[in-house]
Protein backbone atom coordinates (compact mmCIF):
# COMPACT_ATOMS: atom_id res chain seq x y z
CA UNK A 1 0.00 0.00 0.00
CA UNK A 2 1.05 3.38 -1.78
CA UNK A 3 1.91 6.95 0.69
CA UNK A 4 -2.08 8.40 -0.07
CA UNK A 5 -2.41 11.78 -0.24
CA UNK A 6 -4.17 12.22 3.06
CA UNK A 7 -4.45 9.35 5.63
CA UNK A 8 -5.89 8.57 8.76
CA UNK A 9 -4.25 5.65 10.60
CA UNK A 10 -6.08 4.13 13.33
CA UNK A 11 -7.15 7.53 14.87
CA UNK A 12 -8.35 8.06 18.10
CA UNK A 13 -9.90 10.83 19.79
CA UNK A 14 -10.79 11.26 22.91
CA UNK A 15 -12.97 14.55 24.94
CA UNK A 16 -11.76 13.90 28.41
CA UNK A 17 -12.72 10.14 29.77
CA UNK A 18 -14.97 9.72 26.89
CA UNK A 19 -13.38 8.34 23.45
CA UNK A 20 -15.22 9.33 20.51
CA UNK A 21 -12.58 8.02 17.83
CA UNK A 22 -11.98 4.56 18.44
CA UNK A 23 -9.43 4.03 15.62
CA UNK A 24 -10.24 5.64 12.36
CA UNK A 25 -8.68 4.94 9.08
CA UNK A 26 -9.38 6.65 6.33
CA UNK A 27 -7.49 6.99 2.96
CA UNK A 28 -7.70 10.09 0.69
CA UNK A 29 -6.02 9.69 -3.09
CA UNK A 30 -4.71 13.48 -4.77
CA UNK A 31 -8.05 14.56 -7.03
CA UNK A 32 -10.58 13.14 -5.35
CA UNK A 33 -13.85 13.71 -3.25
CA UNK A 34 -14.42 11.58 -0.54
CA UNK A 35 -17.30 11.67 1.25
CA UNK A 36 -17.92 10.70 4.99
CA UNK A 37 -21.35 9.71 6.00
CA UNK A 38 -22.91 8.98 9.48
CA UNK A 39 -25.36 9.44 12.10
CA UNK A 40 -25.34 12.19 14.29
CA UNK A 41 -22.48 11.64 16.96
CA UNK A 42 -20.73 9.33 14.74
CA UNK A 43 -17.30 11.41 14.93
CA UNK A 44 -17.73 12.99 11.60
CA UNK A 45 -16.76 16.30 12.83
CA UNK A 46 -14.53 14.76 15.47
CA UNK A 47 -12.52 13.52 12.24
CA UNK A 48 -12.44 16.77 10.62
CA UNK A 49 -10.96 18.78 13.73
CA UNK A 50 -8.23 16.46 14.39
CA UNK A 51 -7.44 16.43 10.25
CA UNK A 52 -7.17 20.51 11.17
CA UNK A 53 -5.00 20.23 14.37
CA UNK A 54 -8.05 21.45 16.77
CA UNK A 55 -8.38 18.39 18.54
CA UNK A 56 -4.75 16.48 19.63
CA UNK A 57 -5.76 12.57 18.66
CA UNK A 58 -4.97 10.29 21.68
CA UNK A 59 -3.53 7.61 19.44
CA UNK A 60 -2.99 6.81 15.34
CA UNK A 61 -1.99 9.52 13.49
CA UNK A 62 -2.78 11.62 10.59
CA UNK A 63 -0.21 12.33 7.66
CA UNK A 64 -0.39 14.31 4.28
CA UNK A 65 1.99 13.70 1.84
CA UNK A 66 3.52 10.99 4.07
CA UNK A 67 4.25 14.10 6.62
CA UNK A 68 2.76 14.11 9.96
CA UNK A 69 -0.01 16.36 10.45
CA UNK A 70 -1.40 15.22 14.08
CA UNK A 71 1.92 17.01 15.66
CA UNK A 72 1.05 20.07 14.47
CA UNK A 73 -1.18 23.14 15.73
CA UNK A 74 -3.83 23.99 13.82
CA UNK A 75 -2.06 27.23 11.55
CA UNK A 76 0.81 25.16 10.84
CA UNK A 77 -2.01 22.58 8.99
CA UNK A 78 -3.58 25.45 6.97
CA UNK A 79 -0.11 26.26 5.69
CA UNK A 80 0.82 23.22 4.45
CA UNK A 81 -2.95 23.43 2.04
CA UNK A 82 -5.29 21.70 4.47
CA UNK A 83 -8.37 23.95 5.09
CA UNK A 84 -11.99 23.69 6.52
CA UNK A 85 -14.85 24.95 6.14
CA UNK A 86 -16.20 24.18 9.49
CA UNK A 87 -19.86 22.82 10.84
CA UNK A 88 -22.03 25.86 11.33
CA UNK A 89 -20.01 27.56 9.54
CA UNK A 90 -17.97 29.78 11.99
CA UNK A 91 -17.79 32.68 10.16
CA UNK A 92 -16.81 36.23 11.47
CA UNK A 93 -20.38 37.88 11.31
CA UNK A 94 -19.61 41.28 12.15
CA UNK A 95 -17.19 41.56 9.57
CA UNK A 96 -17.84 42.15 5.95
CA UNK A 97 -17.97 39.39 3.26
CA UNK A 98 -14.74 41.16 2.16
CA UNK A 99 -12.75 40.82 5.21
CA UNK A 100 -13.53 37.09 5.90
CA UNK A 101 -12.22 36.49 2.74
CA UNK A 102 -9.06 38.39 3.30
CA UNK A 103 -8.82 36.47 7.09
CA UNK A 104 -9.40 33.29 4.67
CA UNK A 105 -6.00 33.97 2.67
CA UNK A 106 -4.00 34.86 6.31
CA UNK A 107 -1.45 32.48 5.05
CA UNK A 108 -1.07 33.03 1.72
CA UNK A 109 1.77 35.91 0.98
CA UNK A 110 1.38 36.11 -2.87
CA UNK A 111 -0.75 38.87 -3.30
CA UNK A 112 -1.40 38.36 -6.94
CA UNK A 113 -2.14 34.77 -6.17
CA UNK A 114 -4.65 36.08 -4.02
CA UNK A 115 -6.31 38.47 -6.08
CA UNK A 116 -6.39 35.43 -8.65
CA UNK A 117 -8.44 33.13 -6.41
CA UNK A 118 -10.37 35.51 -5.04
CA UNK A 119 -11.89 36.53 -8.24
CA UNK A 120 -12.04 32.60 -9.40
CA UNK A 121 -14.59 32.61 -5.74
CA UNK A 122 -16.37 35.57 -6.87
CA UNK A 123 -16.96 33.83 -10.71
CA UNK A 124 -18.01 30.76 -8.86
CA UNK A 125 -20.17 32.60 -6.42
CA UNK A 126 -21.73 35.72 -8.27
CA UNK A 127 -23.73 36.32 -4.63
CA UNK A 128 -20.22 37.35 -2.81
CA UNK A 129 -19.31 39.49 -5.61
CA UNK A 130 -22.27 41.66 -5.00
CA UNK A 131 -22.45 41.54 -1.15
CA UNK A 132 -18.59 42.01 -0.34
CA UNK A 133 -19.57 45.50 2.15
CA UNK A 134 -22.48 43.42 3.52
CA UNK A 135 -21.88 41.91 7.17
CA UNK A 136 -21.60 38.17 6.89
CA UNK A 137 -23.68 37.58 9.80
CA UNK A 138 -26.57 39.73 7.40
CA UNK A 139 -25.82 36.75 4.85
CA UNK A 140 -28.99 34.50 3.99
CA UNK A 141 -27.66 30.65 4.94
CA UNK A 142 -27.15 29.88 1.18
CA UNK A 143 -24.17 32.68 1.67
CA UNK A 144 -22.87 32.15 4.39
CA UNK A 145 -22.11 28.71 3.53
CA UNK A 146 -20.70 30.18 0.22
CA UNK A 147 -18.55 32.55 2.18
CA UNK A 148 -17.39 29.98 4.35
CA UNK A 149 -16.17 27.87 1.43
CA UNK A 150 -14.53 30.82 -0.34
CA UNK A 151 -12.80 31.80 2.96
CA UNK A 152 -11.52 28.40 3.24
CA UNK A 153 -10.62 28.49 -0.62
CA UNK A 154 -8.49 31.82 0.10
CA UNK A 155 -5.98 29.88 1.58
CA UNK A 156 -5.05 27.98 -1.77
CA UNK A 157 -5.52 24.42 -0.13
CA UNK A 158 -4.61 21.57 -1.22
CA UNK A 159 -7.56 19.53 0.18
CA UNK A 160 -10.90 21.44 1.39
CA UNK A 161 -12.42 19.86 4.70
CA UNK A 162 -16.44 20.80 4.11
CA UNK A 163 -18.24 19.55 7.33
CA UNK A 164 -21.80 19.29 6.28
CA UNK A 165 -22.27 22.56 3.79
CA UNK A 166 -25.81 21.89 3.16
CA UNK A 167 -27.02 21.85 6.69
CA UNK A 168 -30.05 24.12 7.15
CA UNK A 169 -30.43 24.80 3.47
CA UNK A 170 -33.34 24.80 1.47
CA UNK A 171 -32.98 21.81 -1.58
CA UNK A 172 -31.89 24.89 -4.25
CA UNK A 173 -29.02 26.30 -2.80
CA UNK A 174 -27.80 23.14 -1.17
CA UNK A 175 -28.06 21.32 -4.96
CA UNK A 176 -25.99 24.55 -6.03
CA UNK A 177 -23.46 24.13 -2.99
CA UNK A 178 -22.81 20.32 -4.05
CA UNK A 179 -22.63 21.67 -7.60
CA UNK A 180 -19.73 24.35 -6.37
CA UNK A 181 -17.91 21.46 -4.83
CA UNK A 182 -17.70 19.69 -7.93
CA UNK A 183 -16.19 22.76 -9.85
CA UNK A 184 -13.82 23.17 -7.06
CA UNK A 185 -12.82 19.71 -7.56
CA UNK A 186 -12.43 19.87 -11.05
CA UNK A 187 -10.44 22.60 -10.19
CA UNK A 188 -7.51 20.50 -9.21
CA UNK A 189 -8.79 20.91 -5.32
CA UNK A 190 -9.32 17.57 -3.34
CA UNK A 191 -11.96 17.30 -1.29
CA UNK A 192 -12.68 15.23 2.07
CA UNK A 193 -17.10 16.18 2.81
CA UNK A 194 -19.11 15.50 5.72
CA UNK A 195 -22.84 15.05 4.85
CA UNK A 196 -25.94 14.18 5.99
CA UNK A 197 -27.62 14.62 2.72
CA UNK A 198 -25.97 11.37 1.57
CA UNK A 199 -27.49 10.99 -1.76
CA UNK A 200 -26.12 14.05 -2.80
CA UNK A 201 -23.00 13.75 -1.17
CA UNK A 202 -22.09 10.30 -3.26
CA UNK A 203 -23.66 11.53 -6.51
CA UNK A 204 -21.03 14.17 -6.46
CA UNK A 205 -17.84 11.77 -4.83
CA UNK A 206 -15.86 9.20 -5.99
CA UNK A 207 -15.55 7.22 -2.77
CA UNK A 208 -17.46 7.07 0.21
CA UNK A 209 -16.82 5.93 4.20
CA UNK A 210 -19.60 5.05 6.81
CA UNK A 211 -19.19 6.01 9.98
CA UNK A 212 -21.01 4.42 13.15
CA UNK A 213 -20.13 5.39 17.24
CA UNK A 214 -16.40 6.32 16.66
CA UNK A 215 -15.96 3.83 13.87
CA UNK A 216 -15.80 3.41 9.88
CA UNK A 217 -18.00 0.54 9.22
CA UNK A 218 -18.00 0.96 5.48
CA UNK A 219 -16.22 1.86 2.61
CA UNK A 220 -16.88 1.59 -0.95
CA UNK A 221 -16.96 3.17 -4.58
CA UNK A 222 -19.80 6.49 -3.97
CA UNK A 223 -21.99 4.63 -6.78
CA UNK A 224 -21.81 1.21 -4.84
CA UNK A 225 -22.59 2.65 -1.94
CA UNK A 226 -25.70 4.55 -3.63
CA UNK A 227 -26.96 1.06 -5.25
CA UNK A 228 -26.35 -0.23 -1.46
CA UNK A 229 -29.58 -1.76 -0.07
CA UNK A 230 -28.57 -1.73 3.59
CA UNK A 231 -26.21 2.43 2.97
CA UNK A 232 -30.61 2.68 1.28
CA UNK A 233 -32.39 2.21 4.33
CA UNK A 234 -30.23 3.96 7.01
CA UNK A 235 -29.03 6.92 5.05
CA UNK A 236 -30.63 7.35 1.75
CA UNK A 237 -34.38 6.90 2.93
CA UNK A 238 -34.56 4.42 0.38
CA UNK A 239 -38.89 5.52 -0.04
CA UNK A 240 -37.48 9.12 -1.46
CA UNK A 241 -36.40 9.00 -5.27
CA UNK A 242 -34.55 11.94 -6.57
CA UNK B 1 -17.72 80.11 31.74
CA UNK B 2 -13.85 80.29 32.07
CA UNK B 3 -14.03 77.46 35.10
CA UNK B 4 -16.44 75.61 33.15
CA UNK B 5 -13.63 75.57 29.93
CA UNK B 6 -10.55 74.69 32.32
CA UNK B 7 -12.92 71.69 34.00
CA UNK B 8 -13.85 70.41 30.60
CA UNK B 9 -10.48 70.35 29.43
CA UNK B 10 -8.62 69.05 32.55
CA UNK B 11 -11.54 66.04 31.82
CA UNK B 12 -10.70 65.44 28.55
CA UNK B 13 -7.00 64.85 29.04
CA UNK B 14 -7.14 63.14 32.33
CA UNK B 15 -9.64 61.27 30.54
CA UNK B 16 -7.85 60.42 27.78
CA UNK B 17 -5.43 59.13 30.31
CA UNK B 18 -8.40 56.72 31.68
CA UNK B 19 -9.32 55.84 27.96
CA UNK B 20 -5.18 54.76 27.48
CA UNK B 21 -5.51 52.20 30.13
CA UNK B 22 -8.91 51.61 29.45
CA UNK B 23 -7.24 50.01 26.38
CA UNK B 24 -5.95 47.30 27.93
CA UNK B 25 -8.39 46.27 29.81
CA UNK B 26 -10.81 45.93 27.14
CA UNK B 27 -8.42 44.55 24.45
CA UNK B 28 -7.58 41.70 27.07
CA UNK B 29 -11.21 41.17 28.29
CA UNK B 30 -11.97 40.82 24.24
CA UNK B 31 -9.90 38.51 23.53
CA UNK B 32 -10.05 35.92 27.03
CA UNK B 33 -12.90 37.29 28.77
CA UNK B 34 -9.85 37.72 31.53
CA UNK B 35 -10.16 41.20 33.50
CA UNK B 36 -6.19 41.36 34.15
CA UNK B 37 -6.38 43.15 37.55
CA UNK B 38 -3.09 44.02 37.38
CA UNK B 39 -2.86 45.99 34.42
CA UNK B 40 -3.25 49.26 36.69
CA UNK B 41 -0.17 48.36 38.43
CA UNK B 42 1.72 48.00 35.14
CA UNK B 43 0.20 51.35 34.85
CA UNK B 44 2.85 52.18 38.00
CA UNK B 45 5.00 50.61 36.92
CA UNK B 46 5.31 52.90 33.43
CA UNK B 47 5.40 55.32 35.65
CA UNK B 48 8.48 54.66 37.95
CA UNK B 49 10.34 53.16 35.16
CA UNK B 50 9.80 56.54 33.16
CA UNK B 51 11.37 58.00 36.36
CA UNK B 52 14.23 55.57 36.65
CA UNK B 53 14.99 56.00 33.06
CA UNK B 54 14.95 59.59 33.41
CA UNK B 55 17.71 59.39 36.14
CA UNK B 56 19.69 56.45 34.28
CA UNK B 57 20.26 58.31 31.23
CA UNK B 58 20.57 61.49 32.84
CA UNK B 59 18.48 62.61 30.09
CA UNK B 60 16.87 66.07 32.14
CA UNK B 61 18.24 69.09 30.22
CA UNK B 62 20.11 67.37 27.45
CA UNK B 63 17.39 67.46 24.81
CA UNK B 64 14.31 69.50 24.10
CA UNK B 65 11.47 68.71 26.87
CA UNK B 66 9.22 66.93 24.68
CA UNK B 67 12.10 65.06 22.98
CA UNK B 68 12.79 63.62 26.85
CA UNK B 69 9.06 63.50 27.10
CA UNK B 70 8.74 61.10 24.00
CA UNK B 71 11.67 59.19 24.86
CA UNK B 72 10.42 58.21 28.32
CA UNK B 73 7.18 57.11 27.26
CA UNK B 74 8.98 54.91 23.95
CA UNK B 75 11.13 53.14 26.38
CA UNK B 76 9.14 52.94 29.73
CA UNK B 77 6.55 51.74 26.97
CA UNK B 78 9.03 49.07 25.64
CA UNK B 79 9.93 47.31 28.99
CA UNK B 80 6.28 47.26 30.20
CA UNK B 81 5.02 45.50 26.95
CA UNK B 82 7.93 42.91 28.10
CA UNK B 83 6.86 42.64 31.20
CA UNK B 84 3.14 42.54 30.29
CA UNK B 85 4.29 39.73 27.57
CA UNK B 86 5.67 37.79 30.37
CA UNK B 87 2.57 38.27 32.94
CA UNK B 88 1.04 36.23 30.42
CA UNK B 89 3.18 33.68 29.77
CA UNK B 90 3.87 32.80 33.58
CA UNK B 91 0.72 33.73 35.09
CA UNK B 92 -2.16 33.25 32.41
CA UNK B 93 -1.42 30.68 29.87
CA UNK B 94 -0.99 27.66 32.20
CA UNK B 95 -4.39 28.44 33.24
CA UNK B 96 -5.87 28.99 29.67
CA UNK B 97 -8.35 25.94 29.92
CA UNK B 98 -8.67 25.75 33.47
CA UNK B 99 -11.93 27.34 35.30
CA UNK B 100 -12.34 31.28 34.99
CA UNK B 101 -12.01 31.89 38.72
CA UNK B 102 -8.93 30.27 38.60
CA UNK B 103 -7.66 33.08 36.10
CA UNK B 104 -9.09 35.75 38.31
CA UNK B 105 -7.50 35.01 41.48
CA UNK B 106 -3.87 34.39 39.53
CA UNK B 107 -4.75 38.33 38.25
CA UNK B 108 -5.57 39.18 41.67
CA UNK B 109 -1.94 37.77 42.35
CA UNK B 110 -0.59 39.17 39.96
CA UNK B 111 -1.25 42.70 40.93
CA UNK B 112 -0.69 42.34 44.65
CA UNK B 113 2.82 40.91 43.40
CA UNK B 114 3.63 44.43 41.22
CA UNK B 115 2.39 46.65 43.92
CA UNK B 116 4.41 44.70 46.06
CA UNK B 117 7.41 45.07 44.08
CA UNK B 118 7.15 48.24 43.12
CA UNK B 119 6.84 49.41 46.73
CA UNK B 120 9.57 47.39 47.77
CA UNK B 121 11.87 48.51 44.75
CA UNK B 122 10.70 52.66 45.38
CA UNK B 123 9.35 52.68 48.77
CA UNK B 124 5.67 54.06 50.17
CA UNK B 125 6.27 57.61 49.70
CA UNK B 126 5.42 59.24 46.68
CA UNK B 127 7.81 60.54 44.23
CA UNK B 128 8.24 63.34 42.31
CA UNK B 129 8.94 63.55 38.76
CA UNK B 130 11.24 67.11 38.25
CA UNK B 131 9.17 69.62 37.07
CA UNK B 132 9.81 71.59 34.15
CA UNK B 133 10.78 68.60 31.84
CA UNK B 134 7.69 70.12 29.46
CA UNK B 135 7.72 73.85 29.41
CA UNK B 136 4.84 75.00 31.89
CA UNK B 137 3.64 77.85 29.99
CA UNK B 138 -0.16 78.15 28.75
CA UNK B 139 -1.69 78.78 25.82
CA UNK B 140 -5.05 80.92 25.25
CA UNK B 141 -7.90 79.50 24.03
CA UNK B 142 -10.79 82.18 23.41
CA UNK B 143 -9.37 83.93 25.69
CA UNK B 144 -8.73 81.23 28.15
CA UNK B 145 -5.36 80.00 29.15
CA UNK B 146 -4.78 76.27 29.07
CA UNK B 147 -1.91 74.40 30.52
CA UNK B 148 0.27 73.76 27.23
CA UNK B 149 0.92 70.15 28.97
CA UNK B 150 -2.94 69.70 29.69
CA UNK B 151 -3.30 69.89 25.82
CA UNK B 152 0.38 67.74 24.87
CA UNK B 153 -0.61 65.02 27.55
CA UNK B 154 -4.20 64.94 25.16
CA UNK B 155 -2.37 65.11 22.09
CA UNK B 156 -0.23 62.33 23.06
CA UNK B 157 -2.86 59.97 24.19
CA UNK B 158 -4.95 60.37 21.30
CA UNK B 159 -2.55 59.84 18.95
CA UNK B 160 -1.30 56.65 20.72
CA UNK B 161 -5.21 55.65 20.26
CA UNK B 162 -5.69 56.49 16.72
CA UNK B 163 -2.38 54.67 16.35
CA UNK B 164 -3.73 51.35 17.76
CA UNK B 165 -7.19 52.31 15.60
CA UNK B 166 -5.04 52.05 12.63
CA UNK B 167 -3.57 49.11 13.47
CA UNK B 168 -6.61 47.16 14.19
CA UNK B 169 -8.35 48.13 11.00
CA UNK B 170 -5.82 48.61 8.82
CA UNK B 171 -3.41 45.91 8.96
CA UNK B 172 -3.25 42.14 8.30
CA UNK B 173 -2.30 41.67 12.04
CA UNK B 174 -5.01 43.73 13.21
CA UNK B 175 -7.65 41.78 11.53
CA UNK B 176 -6.10 38.84 13.72
CA UNK B 177 -6.54 40.26 16.47
CA UNK B 178 -10.38 40.46 16.14
CA UNK B 179 -10.58 37.66 14.37
CA UNK B 180 -8.90 35.96 17.45
CA UNK B 181 -11.69 38.00 19.58
CA UNK B 182 -14.97 37.35 17.76
CA UNK B 183 -13.95 33.22 17.19
CA UNK B 184 -10.69 31.52 18.48
CA UNK B 185 -11.66 28.25 16.70
CA UNK B 186 -12.66 30.26 13.76
CA UNK B 187 -9.42 32.11 13.76
CA UNK B 188 -7.03 29.06 13.78
CA UNK B 189 -8.44 28.22 11.00
CA UNK B 190 -7.52 30.78 9.12
CA UNK B 191 -3.79 30.05 9.80
CA UNK B 192 -3.45 32.80 12.47
CA UNK B 193 -1.06 31.99 15.60
CA UNK B 194 -4.07 32.35 17.93
CA UNK B 195 -1.10 32.37 20.78
CA UNK B 196 1.15 34.64 18.82
CA UNK B 197 -1.74 37.17 18.62
CA UNK B 198 -2.87 36.75 22.68
CA UNK B 199 1.10 37.66 23.41
CA UNK B 200 0.53 40.66 21.11
CA UNK B 201 -2.03 42.20 23.11
CA UNK B 202 -0.56 41.55 26.12
CA UNK B 203 2.70 43.71 24.73
CA UNK B 204 0.35 46.62 23.62
CA UNK B 205 -2.13 46.89 26.37
CA UNK B 206 1.05 47.41 28.97
CA UNK B 207 2.68 49.32 26.73
CA UNK B 208 -0.03 51.90 26.28
CA UNK B 209 -0.41 51.48 30.09
CA UNK B 210 2.99 52.73 30.63
CA UNK B 211 2.22 55.73 28.24
CA UNK B 212 -0.43 56.49 30.60
CA UNK B 213 1.88 56.13 33.31
CA UNK B 214 4.74 58.35 31.78
CA UNK B 215 2.10 61.38 31.10
CA UNK B 216 0.61 61.22 34.63
CA UNK B 217 3.92 61.40 36.30
CA UNK B 218 4.75 64.41 33.64
CA UNK B 219 1.47 66.41 34.44
CA UNK B 220 0.85 65.66 37.92
CA UNK B 221 4.63 65.54 39.12
CA UNK B 222 3.96 62.87 42.07
CA UNK B 223 3.32 59.34 41.40
CA UNK B 224 2.97 56.70 44.22
CA UNK B 225 3.46 52.64 44.39
CA UNK B 226 -0.38 52.39 44.67
CA UNK B 227 -1.97 54.36 42.16
CA UNK B 228 -2.67 51.82 39.75
CA UNK B 229 -5.60 51.40 41.34
CA UNK B 230 -7.47 54.22 41.85
CA UNK B 231 -6.65 54.60 37.46
CA UNK B 232 -7.40 51.00 37.23
CA UNK B 233 -10.54 51.20 38.53
CA UNK B 234 -11.48 54.62 36.72
CA UNK B 235 -10.08 53.16 33.49
CA UNK B 236 -11.64 49.47 34.38
CA UNK B 237 -14.88 52.16 34.70
CA UNK B 238 -14.23 53.32 31.43
CA UNK B 239 -13.84 50.42 30.02
CA UNK B 240 -17.29 49.04 30.87
CA UNK B 241 -18.85 52.31 30.28
CA UNK B 242 -18.22 52.16 26.59
CA UNK B 243 -19.10 48.53 26.61
CA UNK B 244 -16.10 46.16 27.47
CA UNK B 245 -13.93 44.29 24.64
CA UNK B 246 -14.84 47.15 22.36
CA UNK B 247 -11.79 49.64 21.63
CA UNK B 248 -13.63 52.30 20.14
CA UNK B 249 -15.84 51.99 23.51
CA UNK B 250 -13.40 51.99 25.36
CA UNK B 251 -11.55 55.75 24.03
CA UNK B 252 -15.49 57.11 24.41
CA UNK B 253 -15.81 55.80 27.95
CA UNK B 254 -12.63 57.28 29.29
CA UNK B 255 -13.05 60.84 27.60
CA UNK B 256 -16.86 60.68 29.00
CA UNK B 257 -16.08 59.63 32.39
CA UNK B 258 -12.95 62.04 32.62
CA UNK B 259 -15.26 64.66 32.11
CA UNK B 260 -17.99 63.89 34.25
CA UNK B 261 -15.55 63.51 37.32
CA UNK B 262 -14.08 67.13 36.78
CA UNK B 263 -17.42 68.45 36.15
CA UNK B 264 -18.81 66.62 38.75
CA UNK B 265 -15.32 67.82 41.28
CA UNK B 266 -16.14 71.46 40.30
CA UNK B 267 -19.67 71.64 40.75
CA UNK B 268 -20.50 69.20 42.83
CA UNK B 269 -17.78 68.49 45.42
CA UNK B 270 -14.02 67.69 45.14
CA UNK B 271 -14.49 65.35 47.84
CA UNK B 272 -16.72 63.36 45.79
CA UNK B 273 -14.30 62.89 43.14
CA UNK B 274 -13.46 59.45 43.28
CA UNK B 275 -17.13 58.83 44.41
CA UNK B 276 -18.20 60.00 41.30
CA UNK B 277 -16.18 57.14 39.12
CA UNK B 278 -17.93 54.27 41.34
CA UNK B 279 -20.92 55.67 41.25
CA UNK B 280 -21.41 55.86 37.15
CA UNK B 281 -19.65 52.14 37.81
CA UNK B 282 -22.67 51.23 39.49
CA UNK B 283 -25.03 53.41 37.59
CA UNK B 284 -24.24 51.02 33.84
CA UNK B 285 -23.53 47.90 35.97
CA UNK B 286 -27.52 48.20 37.02
CA UNK B 287 -29.14 50.02 33.71
CA UNK B 288 -26.70 49.32 30.76
CA UNK B 289 -24.15 46.69 31.87
CA UNK B 290 -23.34 45.85 28.01
CA UNK B 291 -22.31 50.17 27.81
CA UNK B 292 -22.69 52.63 25.61
CA UNK B 293 -20.93 51.23 22.39
CA UNK B 294 -21.06 47.05 22.84
CA UNK B 295 -24.10 45.03 22.65
CA UNK B 296 -22.32 41.44 22.07
CA UNK B 297 -18.78 42.98 23.16
CA UNK B 298 -15.89 40.97 21.68
CA UNK B 299 -17.54 41.44 18.28
CA UNK B 300 -16.72 45.13 18.21
CA UNK B 301 -13.05 45.03 19.15
N1 LIG C 1 -16.57 19.24 22.60
C1 LIG C 1 -17.01 18.01 22.93
N2 LIG C 1 -16.92 17.59 24.21
C2 LIG C 1 -17.34 16.35 24.56
N3 LIG C 1 -17.87 15.47 23.72
C3 LIG C 1 -17.98 15.83 22.42
C4 LIG C 1 -17.56 17.12 21.96
N4 LIG C 1 -17.80 17.20 20.63
C5 LIG C 1 -18.33 16.02 20.28
N5 LIG C 1 -18.45 15.20 21.35
C6 LIG C 1 -18.97 13.83 21.33
O1 LIG C 1 -18.20 13.10 20.41
C7 LIG C 1 -19.02 12.25 19.63
C8 LIG C 1 -18.84 12.57 18.15
O2 LIG C 1 -19.36 13.86 17.89
P1 LIG C 1 -19.20 14.57 16.47
O3 LIG C 1 -17.81 14.35 16.01
O4 LIG C 1 -19.65 15.96 16.62
O5 LIG C 1 -20.19 13.73 15.58
P2 LIG C 1 -20.86 14.07 14.17
O6 LIG C 1 -20.14 15.22 13.58
O7 LIG C 1 -20.69 12.83 13.39
O8 LIG C 1 -22.28 14.38 14.44
C9 LIG C 1 -20.45 12.46 20.12
O9 LIG C 1 -20.74 11.45 21.04
C10 LIG C 1 -20.39 13.79 20.81
O10 LIG C 1 -21.32 13.86 21.84
MG1 LIG D 1 -20.92 17.03 12.97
Amino acid sequence: MGAAFLELRDLRVSYGRVEALHGVSLRIEQGEIVAILGANGAGKTTTMAAVSGLIKPAGGGIFFDGRPLHTLHSHEVVRLGITLAPEGRRLFGTLTVLENMELGAFTLKDKRRAATIRDWIFELFPRLAERVEQLAGTLSGGEQQMLAIGRALMGDPKVLLLDEPSLGLAPIPARSIFASVREINRQGVTVLLVEQNARAALKIASRGYVMEVGKVVMEDRADALLANTDIQSAYLGRSKTS
Amino acid sequence: MEELFQQLTNGLAVGAIYALIALGYTMVYGMLRLINFAHGDLFTLGAYLGLTLLAAFALEGKMNGLAVGGALIVMSMGLVALVGYLLERIAYRPLRNSNRLTAVVSALGASIFFSNAIMLAYGARSQVYPGGILPTTAIAFFGVEIPLMRILMFIGAIALMLALYWFIHRTRIGSAIRAVAIDQGAAKLMGINVNSVISLVFLIGPGLGAAGGVMVGLYYGEIRYDMGFSFGLKAFTAAILGGIGNIPGAMLGGLLLGVIEALGAAYISIAWKDAIAFTVLILILIFRPTGLLGERVADKL
